[in-house]
């Protein structure tokens, strides 16, 4: 390992096999649909990682993140446009550079204003800039093209290997490629002289200017690349819709990925990667579904914050311990009986939604029968309110009652795990804060 | 005689309050010195002073005969100052290693790198290690600093302190709330941590206070009584009446 090296080579494999996956998946899930919405996934996984080295890293709650991801994808929607228009020798798989650059000027920009205090100051006043950038963007209508947004015709720009980026299949693997390299650098950064001070900064501010650091300065830099970042993802979006609206640059979408964060972890550097991929599945597919999807969405990240702080990476990180050890399977019978009634109280709440969203919806144009579950009930009777009440009701209670043998599973998983001769080190570290923590 | 330290006339007020009334005080390079002074004299806030978590209310306080008066906490570490705290104030969910780690980078000079991997920097690594065993917790550097015991993280406390290298080093009651024996091991660390700089420190324990100063000064209610050896100091009699009275049986 040389002097300075980011990486050594033992820590690759995981890399490599990143990579592999991002080639072959396109051959296992091969439809349109999947494709468009693997390419969406990436997209996302740079969004939210960059959100993370905000809040996870930093400890910066911002409420305005998709500014540098809105913002940029505008840039990179004119800059196509520009390129095409002057026929200049740029290929569309620049764009993302241009797109982060942008967010970067952005992130300069805004950035000096915002990060001279950390907290809920700073919180503040990324609401306050979002608002601001959303609200100019209804003003500014030749950047922002009005409510209908500015499009751009994506294979009009110089073809790079005969490739011009028609088919979905070369936008994914446009994507994947800025997304492995976005990854690799993000998950680089956490592990350089700025990262562990990042982290410092979180844990205690304070401190850290009493060891050298002006926490404001750190705040920035952070804050600056995370634009950086988003606003790669930015551009790689524009690019795949060819087309950008100011919704791309508001509130919802600034809520949108700190749920992604959140829900996935943003204890752990993988974390929001987890996230962005269950929240977008979920935004495709239940949008489909439901009307009511939204919803589940608050629901799932109430839940989330309610019982699994660390997000689904930080739960899951609590097994490893037990997996390493060759315990996990004693965790498994209990989860199992856990998992009946968990499931039995989730099919009460989502027929109470479904019931709810189509009787205050729906009923007054389409009548009072819902299709939910494969099967047809009437809205207006009260007997499937009171069955879906009932399965809230009793799955719920014996979820609690469940509880009782995975609590008992993890304590005699503890127990066997107890190393004879170092009882010290193993005692100090609790599983619950473990899980919660970047390494 | 240079002075690395010196405090001219310093004055700190909370709203009317006057907690510091007045202070000058010259610390010669290399002296280790202690102050004392009974609860609430304004031991702690006098080190806020110096170190830049409160801006004086008047006077000036000068490092290495440049005024520090009204930098920010970091430009003052970066002249050269370095100190711990009477609360404990580290950084609880990172652990030992990289609590270490984290406050050697700027003394080497790597700032805000993100463009260098951290684990391979052969110097920082060194020097952390070495900390770790100057401050008795290398067994425990993979443990968080949260759940460290107390004598442990007052141990950490002063090595974020001493990590950077700097020259003039400010400790408040290191061995507050240690037994007697935890404070005999934390009096040999901080003269070997201490060797060849300049330290002052804040103390409760008269034994730790005798046994390692140069000089002492007293401070009661804002203001410094008397300055002086050990030696003299145990037989002034103004302090005797105001504070080793009570401390001293
Ligand atoms: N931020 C503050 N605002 C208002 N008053 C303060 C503040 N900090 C300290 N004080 C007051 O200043 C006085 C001196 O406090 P300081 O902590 O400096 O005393 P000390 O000599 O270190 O005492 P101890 O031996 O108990 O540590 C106390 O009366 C305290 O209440
Ligand atoms: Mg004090």
């Amino acid at each position: 390992m040389s002097e300075g090296a980011i990486l050594s080579w033992r820590s690759w494999a995981p890399w490599v096999a990143l990579a592999l996956a991002l080639v072959l998946l396109p051959r296992l899930l091969s439809s349109g649909s999947s494709l468009t919405m693997m390419s969406l996934m990436g997209i996302m996984i740079i969004f939210a990682l960059s959100y993370n080295m905000l809040l996870g890293q930093t400890g910066m709650l911002s409420f305005g993140h998709a500014v540098y991801y809105g913002l940029a994808g505008f840039v990179a929607i004119h800059a196509m446009n520009a390129i095409a228009q002057n026929k200049w020798a740029i290929p569309l798989p620049v764009i993302p550079l241009i797109g982060g650059l942008a967010g970067l000027a952005f992130g300069i920009l805004f950035g000096s204003v915002s990060t001279r205090r950390g907290g809920t100051v700073f919180a503040m006043i990324t609401l306050g800039v979002g608002e601001l950038v959303a609200s100019s963007s209804l003003i500014l209508r030749s950047f922002f093209g009005g409510e209908s947004g500015i499009t751009a015709n994506r294979t009009k720009l110089m073809p790079l290997f005969g490739y011009k980026f028609g088919p979905q299949i070369e936008i994914y693997y446009l994507i994947a490629g800025w997304a492995f390299i976005a990854i690799l650098a993000m998950y680089a950064i956490t592990r350089t002289p700025f990262g562990r001070m990042c982290n410092a900064v979180r844990e205690n501010p304070e401190r850290a200017e009493f060891i050298g650091y002006s926490t404001q300065t750190v705040r920035f830099i952070a804050f600056c690349l995370a634009g950086f970042f988003a606003g790669i993802a930015g551009a790689l979006a524009a690019i795949n819709f060819e087309i950008m609206n100011a919704l791309s640059l508001g509130a919802a979408q600034s809520g949108t990925v700190l749920l992604m964060a959140f829900i996935g972890g943003i204890g752990l550097f993988w974390g929001p990667i987890l996230g962005a991929i269950l929240v977008t599945f979920l935004q495709v597919t239940l949008s489909d579904l439901t009307g009511a999807w939204m919803l589940y969405f608050g629901l799932l990240f109430i839940l989330v914050v309610m019982f699994a702080p660390g997000g689904i990476a930080g739960w899951l990180a609590l097994h490893g311990p037990a997996l390493r050890s060759g315990r996990l399977g004693r965790l498994l019978p209990a989860y199992a009986l856990a998992a009946v009634p968990l499931a039995m109280a989730a099919a009460g709440a989502i027929l109470i939604v479904e019931l709810a969203h189509h009787m205050l919806v729906k009923a007054s144009s389409d009548g009072s029968l819902v299709h939910v579950f494969f099967t047809t009930l009437d809205g207006a009777s009260p007997w499937p309110w009171l069955a879906a009440l009932a399965l809230l009701g009793v799955g719920a209670a014996l979820t609690r009652l469940a509880w009782g043998p995975v609590r008992s599973a993890w304590a005699a998983v503890h127990a066997a795990s107890a190393p004879v001769d170092g009882p010290a080190e193993a005692a100090v570290v609790p599983p619950a804060a473990q899980g919660v923590l970047p390494t | 005689m240079s002075a690395v330290l010196s405090l001219a006339d310093v004055h700190k007020s909370f709203g009317p309050t006057a907690i510091i009334r007045g202070v000058t005080l010259n610390v010669p390079t290399g002296e280790r010195h202690a102050i004392i002074g009974p609860n609430g004299a304004g031991k702690s806030t006098l080190f806020h002073l110096i170190s830049g978590r409160f801006p004086v209310s008047s006077g000036t306080v000068s490092l290495h005969g440049r005024p520090i008066t009204g930098l920010k906490p970091y430009e003052i570490y970066r002249r050269g100052l370095s100190r711990s705290f009477q609360v404990t104030n580290i950084f609880p969910r990172l652990s030992v290693y990289e609590n270490i780690r984290c406050a050697v980078l700027w003394a080497l000079g790597y700032k805000y790198a993100f463009w260098l991997g951290v684990d391979a920097l052969r110097s920082v690594r060194e020097r952390a290690e070495a900390v770790m065993t100057s401050i008795g917790l290398t067994r425990r550097r993979d443990v968080q600093a949260g759940v460290l015991t107390y004598a442990e993280q007052r141990a950490l406390e002063i090595g974020l302190a001493i990590a950077g290298g700097a020259d003039v080093i400010l400790l408040d009651e290191p061995t507050a709330g240690m037994s007697r024996g935890e404070s005999e091991q934390a009096v040999q660390l901080i003269r070997t941590v201490t060797q060849g700089k300049t330290l002052i420190m804040v103390e409760h324990d008269m034994s730790v206070v005798f046994g390692l100063a140069d000089r002492i000064s007293v401070l009661v209610y804002g203001q410094i009584i008397a300055s002086d050896t050990p030696r003299a100091i145990r037989e002034n009699a103004a302090v005797r009446e105001a504070y080793l009275g009570q401390a001293v049986h």
